[in-house]
């Protein structure tokens, strides 16, 4: 018999429910107006009554309006079929309801994200007899550029038998294509299609592993600088207008990783709009097939119903850790987190519950915490690697970084881009604050020379922040210089021009390559008549290198743009 | 036929509550007394009570009022007989017109569905350099004017209205001063341009709640007008006007307040109203600007920091200019590619100069000597407020780039300038200046 129950008030998305028989912390209930049918989340229990948030609209609810309850907990559909797809926060295919429902998202419309008539070719790897754990492969089917892993559930306890296995041949989700068998004999037939409850990490892995590994982005000052690891986990903090969400639209598109998982959470819906129409066009270099392959869009944009923010970090997190399982790297990035922050504030303050800092409530902390303990680098049961790594943009009230999300958020993660208004507003781009920002994770060049160059960066700052004081010409000429090679350093390296079709993506040996030349210039002693003269330079060197940056890898072009520079430096080199 | 109810269980601020078991959430209810009448709207249901919130405000209002609910959310006609009309903001006539109800839509609709959205392409040219060359808006981009009282924002306002080629004008005065609107009425209609504007005005005078209404108002018929493929440009003034009254609300509402006693909803209701622009797949589009002005003239005020998070950029107007820092286009790139080869490059490298006589200021002001590369920049700096960042010039975007390679060629070498060479080879004016 159907566990029902009834409104007693309703209050923007939240609803108080009366309830007889028991019902579960974290289920699915609907709420019914006729044959309308509105998804909520039970969220507490306090005696005979639920509060539920709706995952929409709530107008036309009234007291005494029916609940369905499902007993089953928020959860995504995971199976071959979801790469290039583009969902809402609950993974409803935007697509397809745009098929079946015209220009608006009409609320309590409910579509399967993963086909069940589409068929894959299955090729069985497990065999009869075999002994299987949570997560185990099965068998597989192609996925665009992957051998999509049909693997055991991830929700199975302890040791199974594989008693049956199907063949090679055409299947759809649905079918069965494995029977499994326990000690005590109970059995369980398996398809390629599993739900698992979003809130929850899959843990079907041997182990963590330290992430160690570069992950690379192809932005220089991150790759760099402030390097992301395979596994690791970082946020982007940062005013309006600085530069949040188009750095990590470059990182979806040219991060060297198999699948990018963007959750677009609050922001704004034009923006997703740029990457679901962009996607399909580009083609990715590493495998020469339609970015659009690699990605999957969960979209919850800032019109979209609050509640469902915090559902849509959370299915882009479980989809990630889906072919993570599968011994690929993904990168999950998430824009913005404070939206998702402030949704949890909403319903907190409906709940009326104790509010803290900023009337954020009190387990705040603890949800991004674990948020971001989903990223990680981990071993999995067959000695494969698989990756997760988790980018969270923040968006701190009045870009004020005190404020509690950022807080809570730079005590867990392992790098931390710092936009700043002063460098959005000079137009220097990405404007990662290069003095500010740090990473705990090894990247693409020696540590020395990183040192080196944070050295020069904040040499140039010293000297510019005494130059307002004594003004330029109560500053040396060799101050000077150091001020003009900070300078240089950030306008032709750390700078980096997204929309020039060269300079927008520098691969790794590029960036090691032009890295370790620059180095070797500024480390090269110079001579100079004056400061206009070294200012007059200096000039010319940044043109010439980022002329260089703009010469395509591997041209004649690139070897004479290099040969420019070098010239340059000969022209001022103190023999 | 529904009940009505003669007894209100409270009064407070604007919100009522009557003992009434079969209110929807959200539905619309009449309110009669002896005094006046108003519409009002459920926002709460608890304890077999229905809270009310009073468009007209509560003053005068006894506990006998009549109430009835209509079964149905708000509404308004938006038919072509809108057009040259201007209303309440409660959507009644301001104009001694009739009263329309036909081709009634609801308030407040849901959101489209991002991939019936496409990526804007078209730039909309307003002949000022600040924006076309530096800020270009784009067809259904939503942008703040943020600008402090006393600023010519309505001027501004008024001129990219009248500039700007679109079908329908939609005007959305939210505490508007009467002065205010009486001049955007009389120059929209000086340019001819009435026929083809609605408005929905609330003035300073009105009740506060109506404030709330107009951007829905606005954007409801704004989108049925898109929805027929029109091009439609929404003129929002005073934003904060609106955020004000959702504070006043929240508090009556005894909501916890996040920042500042604002509610902490404010980013999804302002976000709400805003991402009603669009560039529909198949129709036309809704573009927003909205005068927002900073109390205190403090940007990380709530309301302008709220703002800025939603809106593709802003345009600071401060000084009678608009300044070059901090305005921004987010969506200049989608256009500003396929205008002239060296808009993007010559963009960039006139702010970075433009940032660099800021700082010479900055060291003349404090009594430092002037190398000859500050004298270069200050020749600069002072050519680029009057040629180009003066609200006066009227120029097409070509002539406004052409006007800034000729200053460029006036004070720099071309070096200096950060160019790339190919584009000076091009562009660089010959011969003296
Ligand atoms: N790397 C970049 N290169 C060039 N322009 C940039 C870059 N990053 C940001 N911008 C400019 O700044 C604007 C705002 O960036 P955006 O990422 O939308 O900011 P945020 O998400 O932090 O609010 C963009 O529309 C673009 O004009
Ligand atoms: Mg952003």
């Amino acid at each position: 018999m159907p566990n029902t129950g009834r409104i007693v008030a309703v209050n923007g998305p939240l609803i108080t429910v009366a309830f007889e028989r028991p019902v579960v912390q974290n289920e699915v209930g609907y709420a019914c107006i006729d044959d309308l049918r509105l998804k909520a989340e039970l969220i507490r229990v306090r005696g005979g009554y639920a509060d539920l948030q709706v995952f929409e609209d709530t107008t036309g609810l009234y007291v005494g309006g029916k609940v369905d309850f499902t007993g089953e907990m928020l959860a995504a559909e995971l199976g071959p079929g979801l790469l290039g797809q583009v969902v809402d926060g609950l993974q409803n295919p935007l697509h397809d309801l745009a098929a079946a429902g015209g220009y608006f998202l009409q609320r309590g419309s409910y579509l399967q994200p993963i086909d069940r008539e589409r068929r894959w070719p299955f090729t069985p790897v497990a065999r009869i007899g075999d002994q299987v754990r949570a997560g185990d492969t099965l068998g597989s089917v192609p996925e665009g550029e992957f051998t999509h892993r049909v693997m055991a559930p991830f929700a199975l306890v302890g040791a199974w038998r594989v008693r049956a296995i199907a063949e090679a041949g055409e299947r759809r989700v649905e079918d069965v294509v494995a029977t499994l068998e326990d000690a005590r004999g109970r059995t369980r037939e398996v398809s390629m299609l599993q739900r698992w409850p979003v809130k929850v990490p899959i843990r079907a892995y041997r182990e963590r592993l330290r992430p160690h590994e570069p992950l690379v982005t192809q932005i220089r000052i991150v790759d760099t600088v402030f390097p992301v690891a395979r596994g690791g986990t970082f946020c982007v903090p940062g005013p309006f207008g600085a530069g949040k969400t188009v750095l990590q639209q470059l990182m979806s598109r040219n991060a060297e990783v198999d699948v990018v998982i963007v959750a677009a959470c609050g922001e704004r819906a034009g923006e997703v709009v740029e990457t679901l129409r962009e996607f399909p066009e580009l083609t990715d270099p590493r495998t020469g097939r339609s970015l659009m392959e690699r990605t999957v869009i969960v979209c919850n944009t800032s019109s979209m119903p609050v509640a469902a923010r915090e559902a849509s970090v959370y299915t882009g997190v479980t989809i990630a850790e889906y072919y993570r399982q599968m011994g690929l790297d993904v990168l999950m990035i998430a824009d913005s987190t404070s939206r998702w922050a402030q949704a949890l504030r909403e319903v907190s303050g409906r709940l009326e519950e104790i509010p803290g800092e900023e009337a954020f409530p009190a387990y705040l902390e603890s949800v991004v915490a674990s948020f971001y303990e989903r990223g990680g680098l981990v071993r999995l049961r067959d000695g494969s690697t698989g990756s997760v790594t988790i980018g969270g943009t923040v968006s701190p009230a009045g870009g004020n970084l005190e404020e509690p999300v950022t807080q809570a958020t730079l005590k867990v993660v392992g790098t931390f881009h710092g936009l700043s208004r002063e460098r959005s507003d000079a137009r220097r781009y990405p404007a990662i604050d290069p003095l500010e920002s740090w990473s705990h994770y090894q990247g693409l060049v020696d540590a020395a020379d990183v040192a080196f160059a944070r050295d020069v960066l904040r040499g140039g700052a010293d000297v510019a922040q005494m130059m307002k004081v004594v003004g330029e010409e109560g500053t040396t000429l060799e101050d000077f210089v150091r001020y003009l090679h900070a300078e240089y350093l950030d306008a032709a390296y750390l700078q980096q021009d997204a929309f020039d079709p060269v300079d927008a993506a520098t691969g790794a040996e590029r960036q090691v390559l032009v890295f370790g030349e620059m180095l070797a210039h500024l480390r090269t002693p110079m001579r100079f008549a004056g400061k206009d003269a070294a200012r007059d330079f200096f000039h010319r060197l940044g043109q010439a290198t980022k002329e260089w940056h703009r010469c395509p890898w591997g041209e004649p072009a690139f070897e004479a743009a290099r040969a420019n520079v070098r010239a340059l430096v000969d022209e001022v080199r103190d023999a | 036929m529904r009940k009505v109810y003669t007894r209100l269980e409270r009064i407070a601020g604007s919100v009522v509550a009557v003992a009434a078991g079969d209110a929807t959430y959200r539905e619309l209810a009449q309110l009669d007394w002896p005094g006046g009448t108003s519409l009002a709207q459920v926002v709460r249901l608890e304890g077999g009570r229905a809270y009310l919130q009073v468009f007209a405000g509560t003053r005068g209002l006894p506990t006998d009022a009549r109430v009835r609910f209509l079964g149905r959310p708000m509404r308004v006609a938006a038919s072509d007989a809108v057009l040259g009309r201007v209303f309440d903001g409660a959507g009644r006539p301001r104009d001694h017109g009739p009263v329309l109800d036909e081709d009634p839509v609801d308030l407040a609709g849901p959101s489209v569905n991002p991939v019936k959205r496409i990526i804007p392409r078209h730039m909309v040219r307003t002949g000022i350099p600040m924006i076309d060359v530096f800020n270009t808006l784009v067809e259904s981009q939503k942008l703040p004017i943020f600008s402090v009282p006393g600023e010519p924002y309505h001027e501004l306002l008024a001129r990219l209205a009248l500039q700007a080629e679109v079908d329908v004008i939609v005007l959305g005065g939210l505490g508007l001063k009467h002065d205010d609107y009486l001049y955007f009425r009389d120059t929209l209609e000086a340019a001819g341009a009435l026929a083809r504007t609605v408005a929905f005005i609330h003035t300073a005078a009105d009740p506060t709640v109506e404030c709330l209404l107009v951007p829905d108002l606005a954007l409801a018929v704004a989108e049925r007008f898109a929805l027929a493929g029109k091009r439609v440009l929404v003129l929002l003034s005073d934003m904060t006007n609106f955020a004000d009254a959702l504070k006043e609300v929240a508090i009556t509402m005894e909501q916890i307040p996040s920042n500042r006693g604002y509610p902490g909803d404010l980013y999804s209701q302002l976000a709400a109203r805003y991402e009603k622009a669009v560039d529909f797949d198949g129709a036309g589009s809704i573009t927003i600007l909205a005068v927002t002005t900073m109390p205190g003239d403090d940007v990380t005020h709530p309301v302008p920091d709220n703002t800025g998070y939603i809106t593709e950029g802003q345009l600071y107007l401060r000084g009678g200019r608009i300044e070059p820092f901090g305005s921004l286009s987010r969506l200049k790139q989608l256009v500003n590619g396929h205008t002239r080869d060296d808009h993007r490059p010559v963009m960039n490298a006139m702010i970075q100069l433009y940032a660099a006589y800021r700082e010479t200021l900055e060291k003349r002001s404090m009594g430092f000597r002037m190398s000859e590369w500050d004298e270069r920049l200050l020749r600069y700096g002072l050519g680029f407020e009057a040629r180009l960042m003066n609200l006066e010039i009227d120029l097409p975007l070509e002539r406004a780039l052409d006007a800034g390679w000729a200053l460029l060629a006036e004070c720099f070498e071309p070096a200096q300038t950060g160019l790339p060479t190919a584009l000076i080879e091009r562009f660089w004016p010959q011969g003296p200046a």
